[in-house]
């Protein structure tokens, strides 16, 4: 019998960037906020401790924070005539947990969508026609580019982002992205400094008539102090960023960006290592009264509150619904129900070069101290002539020399042996990588639901996941890989290798933790969990915040279009329900 | 309840760092963590490695003995750097093996334990460390019966080596335990004991990263970031400093 603890305003599940952005901004509108955390408590001095964070083995390839499957995992398959079996270890992606959630240990590529992204049903019938777009299940977000470019703003300037815009208020600026939608003002940061493989890189591109420009990061140019005035440091390119947390405050995440602030509010109160069970609804089932979790050890609490917020990972918010009963689950038999509708994911590919005469020291590196070429992405080209939409960024963007992960050699090289070892040498300075990081479009058979069979240790179903790249997707991935390709002779390297994808999503090696939908946002309750202010249809004081609520994934990574979702679902939340909690903020 | 008096018992209910020799076990009585009105701190309240001990602690005699031959087969001695025995590659998995990695604490064990597809990832309930167990003694009475009653550190290196070319392509039948897949794990658990940090057991005097290259735990290349194409000129420092240090008294 869970014990009853005393009525909060909000109860936040889960304090990693959208459950700290909330609480902050809540907190600031005078709620009394408690924010539950199933990992534990983790910041900077403590825990990414500059004289042992350097250890690839122990973050990198142990990956010590990070979700354990012991706690939590998920069953996957590639369709739906498949049995569905757990990811026994995580690999394909690799959910966070604890305080900063992912953003602790994440690269820092940090991206607007563009604005057909948001409409993009819309956008590509009103272009293509529909026969063009019916195998897919895309959808229009319910909001657009222009209502979100605040919140963008606002992100971009909370993290301390360096970058070069490339549209401001629609005139092209030299340097940055030509294809990205209008903004307001340049970025916080300069850029970085570059590295020699993306200079090339850019160099290359060039040559070939697209454009290059650096990747807007969240690895600090120069040392930044922020809207809530926490200071950070600039980025010793240290090559440690992508699975660590930062020694230097020089990444920005809740821990270097709002915790500091937030932790000294008198209104808001952390509880780790408490994992939520479910969201309990009254007996009507159209009001969220309370959460119900257990703490680690054992004892089980319900927190009731006025309002609940789903501020998990992504995937994590979709399963609570499940668990708790809001919104129907989808069916691809039917194509009703709408939560699980339309997971995506990231349609990568690779090409590696190798050379003979060059030393790019590889270690010297930042997660996002690169060049992107965008010329490819999104509909940023006419897809009259090809077979397919979407598209993909073309990033060189070397993380990394951390060699247990990096130690490229030639394709025919033993993996063992004198031969592997003289190769491993030979090529560990003089070889980078490029890549594509390819939309990833919805289709029906594609979704999330609770799994039959296999329990987690409180005995819940796990979340399976039903999931393959859809034809489409393919043929944008090849087609993205052919103009890598003509970048890679650009380069004139002794040899390159294209790592094209193909079928069937394999979920044991690393591809990208950016797995999106499964309670998106929109105009119609029919194809959406949430409306266009992340509010469920089904129970209005819960709200669901997070890269679950994308209808498709674009070409992009997603943390800055999830801030920036933050942000416009607390003023949403701020300006107009609580003038009148509980009511649908969008008729249906 | 306040922070501070429950903070000690609370940390790390999943503690899985690479670094845990023996598998903590988690106290029984703990709390949830409810932080208000400051970010806490705690002195020593960070979890550093432990440096590896001396001695064996998995491997019986005669597995140690097989798992140095094979890793000094994966990693031979030559021109390059020291072999695999030398460099600590077997000690770094007879210390992974005896702690969380080798008891699958983190990995999801539940059953059913079904035979899935090859997206799907590996499916056995064995943990690495009873897989490492049984397939060194199948490997063992495979050679015995085959070799005229030698174990593997008992063959001439190029027997050895076609040994492990027939394992790795999967050529070698022993029995329920499939060669290959053992391999790969064989191969990466080598390799990831050449190429970590040598707080772990392997990677001795950083030999792997002194032949490549790779600088280590500096953590701070502001300086020549912009000097492209240009050899950086320090060698390597791990999380325990570097052994010229000492020598320098």
């Amino acid at each position: 019998m869970a014990r009853k603890l005393p009525r909060k305003d909000v109860v936040i599940v889960g304090l990693g960037w959208t459950g700290a952005i909330l609480a902050h901004e809540l907190t600031d509108a005078g709620l009394d906020v408690v924010a539950i955390e199933r990992g534990p408590w983790r910041d900077t001095a403590t825990d990414f401790n500059i004289g042992y964070m350097p250890d690839e083995l122990r973050y990198a390839v142990r990956r010590d924070l990070f979700l354990q499957p012991a706690q939590e995992a998920i069953t996957m398959r590639n369709n739906v005539s498949e049995t569905a079996l757990p990811m026994r270890d995580y690999g394909s992606f690799l959910p966070g947990t604890g305080v900063g959630g992912a953003g602790v240990h994440w690269n820092g590529h940090t991206w607007r969508f563009d604005p057909a992204d948001f409409q993009l049903k819309t956008h590509l019938t009103e272009r293509y026609g529909a026969e063009r777009i019916a195998d897919l299940q895309v959808e229009d977000w319910g909001v657009t580019y222009d209502e979100m470019e605040n919140a963008y703003d606002r992100f971009e300037y909370l993290c301390g982002i360096s970058g070069k815009a490339g549209n401001l208020g629609g005139n092209i600026q030299d340097g940055g992205n030509p294809f990205e939608g209008a903004r307001k003002r340049e970025y916080p940061l300069p850029p970085m400094k570059m590295t020699y493989a993306p200079t090339l890189f850019a160099q290359a591109a060039k040559s070939l008539g697209l454009h290059p420009f650096p990747t807007p990061s969240a690895n600090l140019s120069k040392p930044y102090v922020n809207p809530l005035g926490i200071g950070m440091g600039e980025c010793t390119y240290c090559g440690f960023c992508e699975r660590f947390g930062c020694a230097n405050y020089s990444k920005s995440s809740a821990q270097t960006t709002i915790l500091p602030v937030l932790m000294r509010k008198s209104n808001f109160e952390a509880r780790c290592n408490s994992e939520v069970m479910q969201v309990n609804l009254d007996p009507s089932g159209k009001m969220a009264k309370s959460v119900t979790y257990v703490d680690s050890s054992g004892v089980e609490w319900e927190q009731p509150a006025e309002m609940v917020l789903l501020c998990a990972y992504g995937l994590h918010n979709a399963r609570l619904m499940m668990l708790s009963n809001i919104g129907k689950i989808y069916d691809p038999q039917t194509g009703e129900g709408t939560v699980g509708r339309n997971y995506c994911y990231q349609t990568n590919a690779g090409m590696q070069l190798f050379f003979d005469d060059k030393n790019f020291n590889p270690f010297i590196a930042a997660g996002a101290c690169g060049q992107t070429v965008d010329d490819f992405n999104g509909d940023h080209f006419d897809h009259g002539p090809v077979d397919f939409v979407g598209g993909a960024g073309i990033n060189c963007i070397p993380t990394n020399g951390r060699p247990i992960g990096f130690r490229p050699v030639p394709p025919g090289t033993p993996r063992w042996g004198s031969e592997w070892k003289k190769a491993t040498k030979d090529n560990y300075l003089k070889s980078f990588a490029f890549s594509s990081q390819g939309s990833s479009y919805a289709a029906r058979g594609n979704y999330l639901d609770l799994d039959p069979t296999y329990k987690d240790r409180f005995g819940r179903p796990l979340l399976r996941m039903t999931f393959d790249f859809p034809d489409n997707d393919i043929r944008m991935s090849h087609w993205v890989s052919d103009r890598m390709e003509e970048i890679a002779k650009a380069l004139n390297p002794k040899k390159y290798v294209s790592g094209k994808r193909n079928k069937s999503w394999n979920s044991v090696p690393y591809q990208s933790t950016h797995n999106t939908g499964g309670a998106t946002m929109g105009a119609n309750p029919k194809t959406s969990a949430v409306n266009k202010y992340l509010q469920s249809w089904d129970v209005p004081n819960v709200f669901v915040i997070g890269a679950s609520a994308f209808q498709q994934n674009a070409g992009k990574n997603p943390t800055g279009t999830v801030g920036a979702l933050a942000f416009h679902a607390a003023d949403a939340i701020r300006n107009q329900y609580l003038r009148n909690p509980g009511a649908p903020l969008v008729q249906a | 309840m306040s922070d501070s008096d429950r903070l000690a018992p609370t940390r790390r209910r999943f503690l899985t760092s690479a670094a845990a020799l023996t598998f903590v076990t988690i106290a029984s009585q703990t709390y949830a963590q409810s932080i208000s009105g400051k970010l806490p701190w705690h002195p020593f309240a960070g979890e550093p490695p432990q440096p590896s001990l001396a001695g064996w602690f998995f491997f019986k005699p005669h597995e140690a003995r097989a798992i140095e031959a094979i890793v000094d087969r994966l990693i031979p001695a030559d021109d390059l750097s020291v072999g695999g025995k030398d460099a600590g590659c077997a000690a770094y998995i007879d210390r992974q093996l005896a702690g969380s990695f080798g008891n699958a604490s983190r990995l999801y064990m539940k059953a059913p334990f079904l035979h899935g597809t090859p997206t799907q990832g590996y499916q056995g309930e064995a943990t690495p460390a009873m897989r490492y167990r049984a397939a060194l003694g199948a490997i063992d009475e495979h050679l015995r019966r085959t070799k005229n009653n030698r174990g593997f550190a008992q063959l001439s290196a190029d027997e050895q080596d076609q040994f492990l070319k027939d394992l790795e392509a999967g050529k070698v039948d022993l029995g329920e335990i499939d060669g290959k897949v053992f391999f790969n794990l064989l191969l990466q658990n080598t390799m990831e004991g050449f190429f970590a940090d040598p707080i772990y057991g392997g990677n001795r005097d950083m030999v792997s990263w002194k032949m490549i290259g790779f600088p280590g735990a500096r953590y701070d290349y502001r300086d020549h970031v912009s000097k492209h194409n240009q050899p950086y000129p320090n060698g390597p420092v791990s999380i325990t400093g570097s052994p010229e240090w000492s020598h320098k008294g």
